[in-house]
């Protein structure tokens, strides 16, 4: 590149950022749900299996906690560092749930420390169940708080800019709820407890593929399973509210992400596609009526198009691949599960119960935990560019919120290094951890 | 009192409480990597994974609150720093992540793997060496704004006696606050001979500590006079701080109420802290920032404090239950309860 931009490099960077912390922080959010289904499972049956479950879960989540938390410190730091204009006015309007997202952390980390050492302390189960609690309250409330800042920067209210561009009439309150925060928060924490299970229960169909048959990894298959079915359904749901919520509040965010250029009624949802030169679509799948039903409900509802928006304000329009990929991710995963369900139906009426599963479905339960990652990152960016050109919509550009200082580049480069460090490392070490310490032990120790 | 007084106070609290607990933490991962070195790591180790291992997230949420807390009550700070410590604070991420993992990697994963406790041993004398930097630039004359151009003046920054003063200072009281717990938390455990070992460390780096302090002291006084001035308006709270030290070292000399000279480290600290900080109003950054003409809208201010108010209603009792479980249970600090 022959001329630096800070901004360039600071959507780089932060791009890069996020996109490597959402891995993390989804598995943060989402495994102490799976975690405490584990153990209420193990201490409701009195079946040591879920309660080895849950005891092996949480030592794996040290690992990825340690990395979510480290890069959250990270952007929450760059956002000052990179974003220091934007910070200015944020500060002044949506640091209430920033604020309120150091508390959920800080009640996580206290009592994940706790729970992590005293599996051992309490006459009652029950006791050392209450403590994941709070860390699940903690890492789903850290979450939400920050998603609502993300819907306070798609549908900023709750203050007024004067004429000289200062901030009047803050309402903490009003920003924190935007008409965007319901659907995103649900949307974030619904996925987030898919992509957990569908990770978990990939562990557990690794062992089944490798012909290690213990009733422990069916029992672990099964509950991520059927909480991944459940949870696939609600996000599914809620994807459907959004599409309705975009409808009504961000329609140029809508009609870019599927390739809606004219507005009209009866309006076809399309997949796929290639657009050319003159924005014509080709070679996509037409599903008539479909978008119109997603944007309102009705197969005659009037959907707006791209061009009610002036050609500055327009997202980019690959973010409709984005779109595509995460919903069709998100139909496989419910398809997945629900075969699942079928087939251990079907088994449990037939003579020989204890005969292996289909290698097929164990083969996509895998293939369902990297896909999973793929369409959380795939809704992110969906929704991060195609808020573009607004960082804040309505009030301020992208380009108006970014740093002014040189070596964002260089900086580029140290956190893409780091990144290969923690990525690289965390696997390494999780790998040897259950590798050097196979359940078949600690299942011979417990009985 | 008013909201900015306040906000200020809660702002400066929680800081303090990082500087005390990401120092034990920070010291603690340095000794147990030099106890590895010179092959007595059998003899403290143990003491210090036992009050690390289930505090080091908490820690970090210390500092995290801080910089979120700053941005909430005071927004130009994240205009004024941000924009002048990309390159310093990009660097503070990269140790505290560093540090973070491989301390969690070597506790849970790779046990005793030598390549990870340095890697956590001296990213964690790193790290207060590079934050103390954001307070040496408050002072003054680093950060300056040309044309609505604000920048770090690298040049002043390293050639002056007085941002070397506080890194030394940073680097050397954490490695005494930590011995100085540690010690404390030893002879808790009854285990004599990491007593000693840790003892010996703390009355080591006691007398390094106090002429660094005196060092940033005088340092001020070439730097920012009008700062210098007021801390000795101030002075009682010097003073106090160090009839603290005194107490505390003696303590530790004679073997003696170990709690109470932890208590009296601790004070050594705030009382230097917050005359600090009390003299270092109403400026946050010298000459861009005050407290009161750059504090946030009423509105925001007095949702922050709704919300600080009820949020220490949850966080006091949990982090008291995890100080009553793992710092004041003695059970557990003698290893005599299985851990996992």
């Amino acid at each position: 590149m022959s001329h630096y931009d800070p901004v360039v490099y600071s959507r780089m960077l932060t791009s890069i950022t996020l996109g490597f912390h959402i891995i993390y922080a989804t598995i943060g959010v989402g495994v102490p749900m799976l975690i405490a289904l584990a153990e209420w499972m193990g201490i409701k049956r009195k079946d040591p299996h879920y309660l080895l479950l849950a005891r092996r879960w949480a030592r794996g989540y040290t690992i990825t906690v340690a990395v979510g938390v480290v890069t959250g410190t990270a952007i929450g730091l760059q956002l000052s560092l990179l974003w220091p204009s934007f910070m200015l006015v944020a500060g002044q309007s949506i640091a209430l749930p920033l604020f309120m997202e150091t508390f959920a952390f800080f009640i996580e980390a206290i009592f994940l420390g706790i729970y992590l050492y005293t599996w051992n302390r309490f006459k009652n189960p029950i006791q050392h169940f209450m403590l994941l609690i709070p860390v699940v309250i903690g890492s789903s409330g850290s979450a939400f708080f920050i998603t609502c800042v993300n819907a306070f920067m798609n549908t900023p209210r709750g203050f007024n800019i004067s004429d000289t561009g200062k901030l009047t009439d803050v309402q903490p309150f009003l920003a924190m709820f935007t008409a965007s925060m319901p659907t995103k928060a649900a949307h974030v924490l619904a996925t987030a407890y898919v992509t957990a299970s569908f990770i978990l229960g990939a562990m557990a169909a690794m062992a089944l593929l490798k012909g290690k048959n213990h009733v422990y990894y069916r029992k672990a298959l099964k509950i991520t399973m059927v909480a991944g079915i459940i949870f696939s359904l609600a996000t599914i749901l809620i994807g459907d509210l959004s599409g309705k919520y975009l409808a009504a509040y961000q329609p140029e965010k809508l009609a870019a992400g599927e390739w809606h250029f004219e507005t009209e009624r009866y309006a076809p949802l399309i997949v796929g596609g290639v657009l050319d030169s003159q924005n014509k679509v080709h070679y996509a799948l037409k599903i008539p009526f479909a978008l119109s039903i997603l944007a309102h409900g009705l197969p005659s509802a009037e959907v707006q198009g791209l061009n009610e928006t002036p050609k500055d304000l327009q997202p980019p329009l690959w973010i409709h691949y984005m779109f595509d990929l995460m919903v069709s991710i998100g139909m496989l995963l419910l398809f997945i599960g629900l075969w699942f369900v079928i087939a251990i139906r079907r088994r449990r009426k037939s003579v020989e119960p204890a005969k292996p599963l289909n290698k097929l479905l164990l083969s996509l339960i895998i293939v369902g935990a990297p896909l999973s990652v793929i369409s959380i990152e795939a809704g992110w960016i969906y929704t991060e560019v195609g808020r573009q050109p607004w960082i804040l919509v309505g009030f301020m550009k992208t380009v108006e919120g970014a740093t002014k200082s040189g070596q964002v580049d260089l900086m580029l480069w140290v956190f893409v290094a780091l990144y290969l460090v923690l990525g690289v490392s965390s696997a390494y070490v999780l790998r040897r951890m259950f590798k050097h310490h196979p359940a078949e032990e600690e299942l011979k120790e417990e009985v | 009192m008013s909201y900015e007084i306040l906000g200020i106070t809660v702002l400066w609290i929680f800081l303090y409480g990082y500087l005390i607990v990401a120092s034990i933490d920070f010291g603690a991962g340095f000794y147990s990597f030099f106890s590895l070195i010179t092959g007595k790591r059998h003899r403290i180790h143990p003491i210090v994974e036992r009050y690390l291992a289930p505090v080091w997230e908490v820690t970090n949420v210390f500092l995290v609150f801080f910089f979120v807390g700053i941005i909430g009550f005071f927004p130009e700070t994240a205009y004024y720093y941000g924009t002048s410590l990309l390159v310093p604070g990009s660097i503070a991420i990269v140790l505290l992540a560093i540090r973070g993992v491989y301390y969690v990697y070597s506790q849970y994963g790779n046990r005793n793997n030598k390549f990870y406790m340095f890697l956590y041993g001296v990213s964690g004398l790193l790290i207060p060496a590079s934050l103390s930097i954001v307070l040496t630039l408050s002072e003054g004359g680093y950060i300056h704004e040309n044309n609505g151009v604000v920048s770090l003046d690298y040049h002043a920054l390293f050639t002056s006696g007085y941002s070397w003063s506080v890194v030394v200072l940073a680097i050397v009281s954490v490695l005494y606050i930590s011995a100085m717990f540690l010690s404390y938390y030893a002879g808790k455990a009854k285990d004599k001979e990491a007593l000693e070992i840790l003892r010996r460390y703390a009355l080591f780096w006691s007398v390094p500590t106090i002429l660094c302090s005196f060092w940033v002291f005088f340092s001020i006084q070439r730097h920012n006079l009008e700062h210098f001035n007021k801390m000795v308006d101030n002075a009682w709270f010097f003073i106090a701080s160090f009839i603290c030290y005194a107490i505390a070292v003696y303590l530790v000399w004679k073997r003696r109420r170990l709690q109470v000279s932890f208590v009296m480290v601790m004070l050594q600290f705030g009382f230097a802290f917050f005359g600090y900080g009390k003299s270092h109003l109403p400026y946050i950054l010298v000459p861009y920032l005050t407290l009161h003409e750059h504090f946030t809208n009423k509105s925001m201010a007095l949702a922050l404090v709704i919300v600080f108010l009820l949020g220490l209603l949850v966080l006091v009792p949990s982090l008291y239950l995890l100080l009553r479980l793992f710092l004041f249970d003695a059970h557990y600090v003698r290893g005599k309860l299985s851990k996992k």
